[in-house]
């Protein structure tokens, strides 16, 4: 199960809002214990997937996800998954969210921003086989 | 011997070790001694052609051995890796 505290899902959905109408996304940390994680805090990194585009693509290099996961380490934490925002579409992952997921494991969290105002949030598990998506258990604040 | 720093969803595969010990001169030679070493990682860093899977990134030191000299880049004992992924979706 994951839990995001209200800083976390704050940042998240403060995010998605203000990168409108296009997508905005960024780096989930916290602490895991066994199965259980807990999002403190939300990084946002830069979109640069081709702006023309951004309105249904992300992406995030490399380079920026090393300084990521250097400011989570900084701060004791762990990169326990991604987030990024679905402008105007449900919070559900998407043909490329299923093509271009990375490992079983990361919570990859998707809110819904209808109209500019962030409104559904749900998170994401690729299957161990990498066959799917499957719903993660969220507890909000 | 070289440091390789392992990202937390691949620690399970691991024996919950976030850093491990490895030999070679090369990327491409201590990558092959890590998923020698353990064999379950392996699906998760290569695709089924065999190559690095597109959003597995190896940075040596912080800089991208891509470029570099990639799989050949050579390491130091002292040297220290990191596997990052890169995130893209729609």
């Amino acid at each position: 199960m994951l839990t995001i505290t209200q800083v976390a899902l704050g940042a998240i959905r403060a995010h998605g809002e203000a990168a409108y109408p296009n997508e905005g996304v960024g780096l989930l940390l916290g602490t895991a214990d066994g199965e259980g994680k807990t999002a403190v805090a939300a990084l946002p990194l830069p979109n640069t997937w081709a702006p023309d585009e951004q309105a249904n693509r992300y992406q995030v290099t490399g380079a920026d996800m090393l300084r990521g996961e250097q400011e989570a380490a900084r701060l004791g934490l762990d990169v326990l998954g991604f987030f990024h925002s679905h402008p105007d579409h449900p919070a559900e992952p998407s043909r490329w969210d299923h093509e271009w997921a990375t490992w079983p494991w990361y919570s990859y969290v998707i809110t819904t921003v209808a109209r500019g105002r962030a409104t559904v949030t749900r998170s994401w598990q690729l299957r161990e086989d990498r066959s799917a998506f499957d719903e993660e258990r969220v507890q909000l604040p | 011997m070289t440091t390789i720093r392992i990202p937390t969803p691949l620690r399970p595969y691991t024996n919950s070790q976030a850093e491990i010990a490895v030999s070679g001169d090369t990327v491409g030679a201590v990558l092959g001694d890590l998923t020698r070493q353990h064999p379950a990682l392996r699906q998760h860093l290569y695709g089924e052609s065999g190559e690095l899977r597109a959003f597995v990134n190896v940075f040596l030191n912080d800089e991208d051995v891509r470029h570099i000299r990639g799989a050949e880049t050579p390491v130091k004992d002292t040297d220290r890796l990191m596997i990052v992924p890169s995130i893209a979706g729609g």
